[in-house]
């Protein structure tokens, strides 16, 4: 930082001090001004920003320490320094204490005041220049990929939010490829802990002596070819979050040490005796039904308790699809961006057939769908032809299986035959009028012919 | 035609003067005069600190200054403070006409150490250039060898050089100002 970036405020109630210090710091090219008492700087600090604030402690009116207490309440990040007549150790103390940068005597050498504002400058630097890190990591941390506007996705980012702020255990449920680990991801980078590390580990993917010590790690010489001291994920989730993927695959004795280390956050390296500490927060998912696995005696009912403090139940995507047109969109714009493809838009075919389907393997099934999409279109539409499904399923009833797409099926079967006489499809429907007013406008079934007036 | 008044103040030895007029002249291309004003040093003196405030010192230097004045230094052997420091080798007004500064912490017997007339002399001419300079508007400088980096104990003044730095002398203040047609020396710089 160059001299002419710093601002220096002096509050002093002595005009030959604040004149001096003027003087001095002008001479170095500071941006300086003085104020004779508290209010009169806190006026200043209000019209301009400052860096770097030295006080005397004893001024009439408010005095340097309460002065400080409030400039830390405008900025905490401001440099304070307190000056003083009196070497007073216990007012030295209670200042630092209250967060000033260092306390000087009167007179001060000048050697010593050059150093202690270069000093002040260092810190001031530092501090600025990590808050700007911290924005630009922000900026660069990834967008959350979780895309969805239906009710069922708002109600599970309504909880993403409320949960992430805490520091709760939380256990993800949902079909395989719903997307458990975005989701787990997500919470992580709207939590305290998000510039530390989230470790995954997918727990169904590790044999069970393997799994121990990817979790807890291992000493040099723990078992053959443990030729040197490993860090186990634990560990390496300090300050952050560990994510534990298929929790519901884990062996007996693993879920009793895992028990006992979220209950104690300690645990030992395999074949060492020395404990180790870790603060991590435990997210974990898993797409079995773990409350029968607990009724058939392989999953440990204490455990699942420890891990189901607040559950997220993701729907397959199946249950939400008005998003399917959304996500659809999202995944074809992501794949052209990353192939460098002109590729704009589905087909109406295409666009249908992906409503149509079924999606057993959800959104993890739709990603890999659409990625080989771009990979075989040709042109700037996908076609129906470029889509190939794994598990081609027989397309279901127009509207889905769901009871209110049933309803509204018969409702607009109806309509068609009564050609939009809505007294008349009331009849034949043996419900009210206003019932059917009132279905139509949950299904948006007003299209192009308008009931209410033909009604009349 | 205006010119740098270097005044002595109470001064016992005046055999620096000669030396410090010619180099003075010299850096800042102005004519310069030797001349004593009618200033008190007994007005400027703290008993409580046995030191002169040397605010005090300059407000009388500026009290009422000689009409071709352009810049006035004030020469002291007294110790020099400003309230908040223990102490300064000079003050000056930056921007402004007036300077003052003390050869007191110049000699090496302050410090314990053997007398020595010359390190005294240079040590006098870069604080005086310091002190002018900042009454041409100059600021401290980065340059650990410009005559403008500030200077907080003796062995600071020492390590600097007697000139001053071509990116500061750019920035000198005053009107007509060519510190190439003023035949500046660079000699060191860029070395």
């Amino acid at each position: 930082m160059k001299p002419e970036e710093i601002g220096i405020l002096i509050v002093d109630d002595e005009a030959s001090v604040r004149d001096s210090l003027y003087q001095w710091f002008t001479s170095d090219g500071y941006r300086v001004d003085t104020a004779d008492e508290a209010t009169s700087a806190l006026k200043k600090l209000q019209e301009n920003p400052w860096d770097i604030i030295l006080l005397d402690i004893k001024m009439p009116g408010m005095d340097g320490i309460e002065l400080q207490n409030r400039i830390k309440q405008i900025d905490k990040n401001i440099v304070t320094i307190i000056i003083t007549a009196y070497a007073s150790v216990d007012t030295a103390i209670q200042a630092l204490k209250d967060g000033a940068f260092d306390y000087v005597t009167k007179p001060i050498d000048p050697d010593d005041l050059s150093k202690l504002i270069r000093n002040a400058v260092e810190k001031r630097r530092l501090l600025t220049e990590n808050i700007q890190l911290r924005q630009q990591i922000e900026e660069l941390m990834l967008p959350d990929e979780v895309v969805g506007e239906s009710p069922a996705m708002k109600k599970v980012m309504e909880m993403v939010n409320s949960v992430a702020k805490t520091d709760s255990t939380v256990m993800i449920l949902g079909e395989s490829g719903t997307g458990k680990e975005l989701i787990a991801r997500a919470i992580h980078s709207r939590s305290l802990r998000r510039y530390f590390p989230i470790i995954t580990i997918n727990c169904g993917a590790y044999p069970e002596g393997l799994l121990e010590s990817e979790l807890f790690g291992h000493e040099k010489g723990a078992f053959t070819g443990a030729i040197y001291r490993r860090k186990g994920k634990l560990e390496m989730a300090d300050k952050g979050t560990l994510f534990l993927d298929e929790i519901g695959n884990i062996s007996e004795k693993m879920q009793m040490d895992l028990l006992r280390v979220i209950e104690t956050k300690k645990f030992t390296r395999l074949g060492g005796d020395k404990t180790v500490d870790a603060d991590f927060r435990v997210i974990s998912a898993t797409n079995k039904d773990l409350e029968k696995s607990i009724k058939e005696g392989s999953f440990r009912e204490d455990l699942y308790y420890r891990l189901n403090v607040f559950s997220i139940v993701l729907p397959p995507l199946r249950e939400r699809r008005t998003d399917i047109p959304l996500l659809a969109r999202y995944l074809l714009s992501k794949y052209a961006s990353s192939m460098n493809k002109q590729v704009d838009d589905f087909s109406p075919e295409a666009g249908e057939m992906l409503r149509q389907y079924d999606w057993p393997g959800n959104v993890r099934e739709m990603r890999n769908v659409i990625e080989r999409a771009m990979v075989v279109v040709k042109g700037t539409q996908i076609q129906a032809a470029d889509l190939s499904f794994p598990f081609p399923s027989p397309p279901p009833p127009a509207g889905g299986e769901s009871l209110e797409d049933v309803e509204k099926e018969q409702i607009v079967k109806i309509l068609n035959q009564t050609k939009g006489n809505i007294a008349q499809a009331a009849d034949i429907l043996k419900v009210s009028r206003l019932t059917i007013y009132n279905k139509m406008e949950k299904y948006h079934l007003k299209d192009g012919r308008n009931p209410d007036k033909r009604d009349k | 035609m205006s010119y740098i008044y270097i005044v002595p103040i109470e001064l016992a030895d005046h055999s620096y003067l000669e030396k410090l007029e010619a180099f003075i002249r010299d850096t800042f291309r102005f004519k310069t005069k030797i001349r004593e004003l009618d200033i008190r040093l007994a007005d400027a003196f703290d008993a409580h600190r046995g030191q002169h405030n040397s605010s005090l010192i300059l407000q009388q230097i500026i009290m009422s200054p000689p009409p071709d004045a352009e810049k006035i230094l004030g020469v002291v052997d007294v110790d020099l403070f400003i309230p908040i420091l223990t102490f300064v080798f000079g003050e000056a007004q930056l921007k402004g006409i007036g300077s003052v500064v003390s050869t007191h912490r110049l000699h090496n017997r302050f410090y314990g150490l053997p007398e020595d007339r010359e390190v005294t002399t240079e040590r006098l001419l870069k604080e005086s250039v310091h002190e002018l300079g900042h009454t041409f508007g100059l600021i401290h400088c980065a340059q650990p060898r410009c005559v403008m980096n500030s200077s907080t104990y003796v062995e600071n003044i020492d390590q600097k050089s007697t000139d001053i730095c071509p990116l500061c002398s750019k920035n000198i203040k005053v009107e007509n100002w060519n510190p190439f047609t003023k035949g500046f020396q660079f000699s060191w710089w860029g070395k």
